[in-house]
């Protein structure tokens, strides 16, 4: 029977969730209520005592100091309308699976299989509100209809005795398990529906070749022989989709592309991960010579480089989009525990150090209405910021650096990338720790938690833009602690030597990880019957690609499978054997004994047919905005200081842990009052050692609209800049470049495609310019390529977006240096030239311009800027320094100045150009490349002799007196503005949420 | 005099603080600082009753699900060890009983206050009469917060010190007790820090220097031998400078003041033990 533990709080005691809702249901639906409550259920669905389910509600369950507990009797009363929230039937439910620990820690009983707890909240509502009204709290705020179901009642119809009636969200099997054949010799349309309707996302091209396959007379030779259909069954069509998707296989940056630009000059690119991405790091490695600081690049689930003698860095860096557009707060939980997964699944396995995230968002004060299915940003940003709070903060990595970009376009999508960077022995066991290799013969083991119907088709349906029928079941939860524990386990059990190698279930499931382990060996045959299930009823293929977090696969030696079982069974982390390794030469799928999957390995792997694609650059029609310049200019900086993509973040900041494992030298909080923004992180990860690791990035997505070949240059400078702010070693750096695109095959929903794709061309021909010039290889990335929106006729595309992340090393993170003034007198020193370079710049954006001239980098003259910095940083010159972006040279003064406590006094006519330009825009242009330093005045003939030669300028000094000033021409005040005043213009706008 | 001073810190099911807590046990001088992962504890390969100075880690017990540290709290009444008539919590009463010492930081805290080892008001060390919940503001948040010292409190991990400035990482740390316990509490100089005013070190129920709303701006407690001390604020996140989040702005000793309650350890051990 089912029973229902009741946990409220006691009268007197402050519900602070209640008042938070009820101060957000204010915020996003701009309802008023009187209060709100909050009380905690949990649905007990097992063979227990009621003195067992007594014990439990008086015992774990319930705070004695402030809480009130019962069990099958409402606690509820005195409220206008109750809401009951819980999750849909199969939806992970973290506190539920906890609080089954927890009566079985009690009675030493395991629950039985079907038995589970399940937990929901009930919210009081009182004040001014009818049913209609609660609906559309409930519907637009308490819940997601997605993952969550919910009970509405309102006072009169409330059973005081009864309360709201029990019901069991358990999943109820389905049909029994069997493995069904498809029919592919029907007509590309009946193929193009098959693809449809399974969710495969193959494209007529695939499904031919699919068909064409199973019409080979050896193919169908073989499969008589084992005793499998000649046609293709369930299992195997899932299987290739999978494999053969945009998400894992790329088919965009692997297509051929007849790229011609506004020349007339045509060429054929053949894949331009090959020609541009790996080719440059292939460059850049061979440039370095000794130098280069490679070790894994491309080939694992992340990138590795050297980092001192005994540790290497791992660093990935992913994005998880369309769930979160779906399901927020899980889909960026799902983010960061998923990408945690990846360097923790590189080489032999790597300890996780930090994280990083990144989001793009529309404003979360859209007040325009939305079209179908699209949540109102204002909860994107907050389930996605909760999200990631709890999978960062749980797992027990810090969140380092990050930043949040706004554009009304990532309304369509919003854009979520999570990075987590790890620490890894450079030798393991007397081999390298970034190498493995699966062999012949080894256990096929699948450990962590178990697989329901959760994540399935999430690899196929993140290959397609958001519709209508986006899959419910693409929607995951994360559970931090599950990987925790499992986490724990494998570390000790990579240092025990008990495994060959080990790879993470992400998208794809156990088709995608043992399917690329598999490549070792040359084949596998596993058993789907043996793998562990969270309830009965699914089918073998969904048991293949399901993508349930929180899982590893591992090759485990069958000699070492003993001691590997026994360690997993002690620390309490199931570990299941579920085949083994071959040389076949077949993808081999079992369910009891019957065929699921006999696919050749290489038609798997190798079988994707090359996509063919149009690009075509005609570079947009751009004018420069003709305004007269503002008298005074206080005004505009303030207002600057308050546009979404400059304002302070410290809200969502202050919510991420930041200095868990006590490595976070630069925080991302810094200044006087530990409120200033920092450039970049400094995580020193060795107790013994100060060797440290610096983390930054740069994005910039706004100048796609112009050329997005500046757009990835000046993404690559920026995220270079930030980092040698900081004191990062220019010497030893690699970046990591994450590609979120929309759509850019050209069809009749996409007439603009050939645009898209030569804008990709051209931001992939940057990436090697820059990345060749700066010595920069890159080590791992992602691409993402469908952040469309779709319904009816609505179609919004994301910006083409780059986030260029970077990572590399400081030799004594006591030599980094942070961006706030620390004294008056300092120096003030801009160093780099400004251009009148506007085009995109967030000064035109307040005037709803875009501008024609979008800033050029010239990486030469960069570079010197940012190894004469480094020099600077190691004779310990530099008070501060601070990166111009965003809002220009007005912004990283006035940034510089409050976050110091200290004011300036700044004269414009010295700041070095190339030609004379409006006061205006020489104080917000973006130029690339510079950084603003201060400098105690007794260095300033030291630190002028190292930057002899270049462009660089004193152009003012830290005062005592707390206003910015700047002057202009014949000494006219531009800004005479309060550090306080900027400052508050800075941290208004965000504070609240 | 303990010829060894031997600290333990215990870790697993969503600790996260272990390595650095080791840390600073060791900085501090502890001739052993020795992470144990609690299943070694639970199979009876590791006791308690070798160690001193049990530490108590800052993470998400079972992921806090409960409420903070509840479901860890209620493990750990129930773990049994094997090949041993004691059970983990056997273990821990005699470790008390024995006059060792015992900090929880964080997750730590709440576990200890859970279980009812803080503040153990005349020396029980079973019931739980105080709480830490939901911080005020309702959300978690990483901060640093200056805290009064009790100078006549009998704890000995703060003697000798007035004030400490340490990073508070929680969402659920606001100390809850009714009035008598909190009467308690404050006439036997049980509440040892306080969130206070930076300036005049004045307790304070102001946010953001009282981060959480916590009662009578209680951050930590000791019981009545003041062997056993719990707080919110991480003291193993500030043991050197550069921990200081503005350590490139000011002059600051080399050793933070994280570390001196550390050190107030293994002396208390050296020297009493």
């Amino acid at each position: 029977m089912a029973w229902r533990i009741v946990v409220g709080l006691k009268d007197g005691v402050r519900d602070a969730r209640g008042e938070r809702v009820r101060r957000e249901i204010r915020e996003h639906l701009g309802i008023d209520l009187q209060s709100v409550r909050t009380i905690d259920v949990y649905t007990v669905d097992a063979e227990l005592s009621d003195a067992e389910v007594e014990a439990a509600a008086a015992g774990p369950f319930s705070d004695p100091v402030i809480q009130q507990v019962t069990v099958n009797q409402p606690l509820a009363h005195d409220f206008d309308v109750l809401v009951e929230v819980g999750f849909r039937p199969g939806v992970t439910d973290n506190v539920g699976r906890t609080a089954r620990e927890a009566i079985q820690y009690q009675t030493g009983r395991e629950f039985a299989d079907g038995e589970g707890v399940y937990t929901s909240v009930q919210y009081l509502l009182s004040g001014d509100l009818t049913v209609e009204n609660a609906e559309r709290i409930t519907r637009d705020f308490l819940a997601n209809g997605l993952i969550q179901r919910w009970t509405i009642v309102s006072r009169d119809q409330f059973d005081p005795e009864q309360g709201v009636p029990v019901s069991v969200p358990k999943v109820t099997s389905l049909a029994p398990p069997e493995v069904k054949t498809v029919d592919l010799e029907v007509s590309d349309d009946a193929l193009m529906e098959i693809s449809r309707q399974g969710m495969l996302a193959l494209n007529l091209e695939e499904m031919q070749k699919i068909r064409d396959h199973y019409r080979d007379q050896k193919v169908r030779a073989a499969r008589q022989q084992v005793g499998l259909p000649l046609l293709p069954t369930d299992g195997e069509l899932e299987a290739l989709a999978q494999s053969w998707s945009e998400h894992c296989k790329h088919k965009i940056f692997a297509a051929k592309i007849e790229y011609e630009d506004e020349q007339g000059n045509r060429e054929t690119i053949d894949s331009l991960f090959k020609s541009y991405i790996m080719q440059v790091t292939a460059d850049v490695r061979k440039k370095m010579g000794e130098k280069d600081i490679c070790l894994s690049v491309f080939k694992d689930n992340a990138g590795v480089i050297t980092f001192t003698d005994d540790w290497s860095l791992v660093f990935k860096v992913e994005t998880h989009n369309s769930p979160s557009a779906l399901d927020p707060y899980g889909g960026a939980l799902t983010g960061i525990v998923g990408v945690n997964r990846d360097p923790f699944g590189t080489g032999m396995g790597a300890r996780l150090m930090f994280n990083t995230d990144v989001f793009c968002f529309a404003s979360p004060f859209t007040t325009e209405e939305l079209p179908p299915r699209l949540l109102h940003p204002r909860r994107i940003f907050d389930g996605v910021v909760e999200g990631v709070e709890h999978g960062g903060n749980k797992s027990g990595v810090p969140t380092v650096n990050g930043s949040i970009v706004f554009d009304e376009r990532f309304a369509g999508k919003p854009l979520v990338y999570c990075g987590t960077g790890a620490i890894m022995p450079r030798d393991l066991n007397g081999q390298p720790g970034h190498e493995k290799k699966a062999l012949v013969g080894d256990r096929i083991i699948m450990t962590g938690g178990r697989i329901g119907k959760d994540g399935i088709h999430g690899a196929t349906f993140s290959s397609e833009e958001l519709h209508e029928g986006s899959p419910v079941t693409a929607v995951q939860i994360g559970d931090p602690i599950t990987q925790r524990r499992m986490f724990d386990f494998l570390l000790i059990a990579r240092d025990r030597g008990l495994y060959n190698a080990i790879t993470d279930n992400g998208a794809g499931g156990l088709s995608s990880s043992v399917g690329e382990m598999s490549e070792d060996t040359g084949g596998f045959e596993m058993h789907l019957d043996r793998a562990p299930l969270k309830y009965s009823g699914l089918q073998p293929w969904e048991i293949l690609i399901s993508e349930a977090q929180e899982r590893m696969t591992l090759a485990v030696p069958p000699n070492k499978l003993d001691e590997f079982m026994a360690l997993a069974n002690d620390m309490g982390v199931e570990a299941t054997d579920l085949g083994q390794f071959t040389d076949s030469g077949y993808f081999h799928c079992l369910y009891n004994g019957e065929h699921v999957t006999y696919l050749p390995m290489e038609f798997v792997h190798e079988g994707v047919p090359q996509l063919v694609l149009p690009a075509k650059w005609t570079p947009p029609q751009l004018v420069e905005p003709d305004f007269e310049p503002p008298a005074n200019l206080d005004g505009v900086l303030c207002e600057l200081l308050g546009q979404l993509n400059i304002c302070s973040k410290e809200s969502v900041v202050r919510r991420y842990d930041h200095e868990v494992q006590a490595a976070t030298v630069i925080k991302p909080l810094v200044g006087v009052a530990n409120d200033g923004p920092s450039d970049a992180a400094v995580v020193r990860p060795l107790f013994d050692s100060f060797e440290g690791v610096v983390v930054s990035h740069g994005i910039n997505p706004r100048y796609s609209d112009l050329d997005a070949y500046h757009m990835m240059a000046n993404a690559i400078d920026e995220g270079l800049r930030n980092y040698v702010a900081v004191g990062g070693d220019i010497e030893h750096v690699a970046g990591l470049d994450n590609f979120c695109w929309c759509d850019p095959v050209e069809s009749p929903k996409t007439p603009d495609g050939a645009y898209k794709a030569a804008q990709l061309v051209r931001a992939n021909k940057a990436l090697y310019d820059y990345c060749l010039a700066f010595n920069v290889p890159l080590i791992s990335g992602k691409d993402s390529m469908k952040n469309d929106y779709m319904v009816g006729d609505t179609k919004i595309s994301i910006p083409p977006t780059v986030l260029f992340s970077v990572i590399g090393r400081i030799d004594d993170v006591r030599q980094a240096v942070s961006m706030d003034a620390k004294r008056s007198g300092d120096l003030v020193y801009l160093l780099g030239i400004t251009r009148d370079e506007l085009g995109g710049s967030e000064y035109f954006a307040l005037r709803d311009e875009l501008g024609s001239r979008v800033p050029q980098v010239d990486a030469e003259v960069a570079l010197a800027r940012y190894r004469v910095v480094n020099s600077a940083q190691k004779q310990e010159l530099l008070a501060s320094c601070h990166d111009l972006s965003d809002g220009g040279l007005g912004v990283a003064l006035a940034e510089t100045a409050f976050a110091g406590g200290f004011g300036m006094q700044v004269d414009l006519n010295k700041v070095p150009k190339d030609a004379a330009m409006r006061e205006d825009r020489l104080l917000f242009s973006e130029s690339a490349s510079r950084l603003l330093v201060t400098v105690r005045p007794q260095h300033q003939a030291q630190f002028e002799a190292l930057f002899a030669g270049q462009d660089f300028a004193c152009i003012g000094q830290v005062t005592e007196a707390t206003e910015l000033v700047v002057t202009g021409q014949q000494g006219r005040q531009l800004v005479n503005s309060s550090i306080d005043t900027l400052k508050e213009a800075w941290q208004s706008p965000l504070r609240e949420l | 005099m303990a010829k060894q001073v031997r600290a333990i810190v215990i870790a697993g099911n969503g600790t996260n603080c272990e390595r650095e807590v080791a840390h600073a046990c060791k900085l501090a001088g502890a001739d052993v600082a020795d992470i144990v992962h609690v299943a070694e504890l639970l199979a009876g390969r590791v006791r308690l009753d070798d160690y001193h100075f049990l530490n108590l880690a800052g993470g998400f017990l079972d992921g806090d699900d409960l409420g903070s540290a509840k479901a860890g709290a209620n493990r750990l009444a129930h773990a049994a060890v094997q090949g041993s008539k004691d059970t983990l919590s056997d273990q821990l009463q005699r470790f008390i009983a024995d006059g060792k010492l015992i900090m929880g930081v964080c997750n730590g805290f709440q576990l200890m206050v859970k279980m009812g080892l803080l503040p153990a008001i005349d020396g029980d060390y079973r019931s739980q009469l105080t709480t830490l919940t939901f911080n005020d503001g309702g959300r978690f948040e990483d901060r640093w917060c200056a805290l009064k010292v009790d100078k006549d409190s009998p704890c000995v991990f703060t003697r000798g010190l007035d004030s400490l400035y340490l990073p508070v990482r929680h969402g659920e740390g606001k100390f809850v007790a009714d009035q008598t316990v909190l009467d308690a509490i404050e006439n036997r100089h049980l509440a040892v820090v306080s969130y206070c005013d930076p300036d005049t070190l004045e307790p304070t129920m102001d946010y953001p220097l009282n981060p959480n709303g916590s009662l009578a701006a209680i951050a930590g407690v000791c019981d009545e031998t003041g062997r056993l001390f719990g707080l919110m604020p991480h003291p193993e996140a500030y043991v050197h400078r550069t921990h200081h989040p503005r350590w490139t702005r000011e002059e600051l000793p080399e050793e933070g003041m994280g570390l001196w309650l550390y050190q107030n350890a293994v002396q208390f051990i050296r020297e009493e033990l």
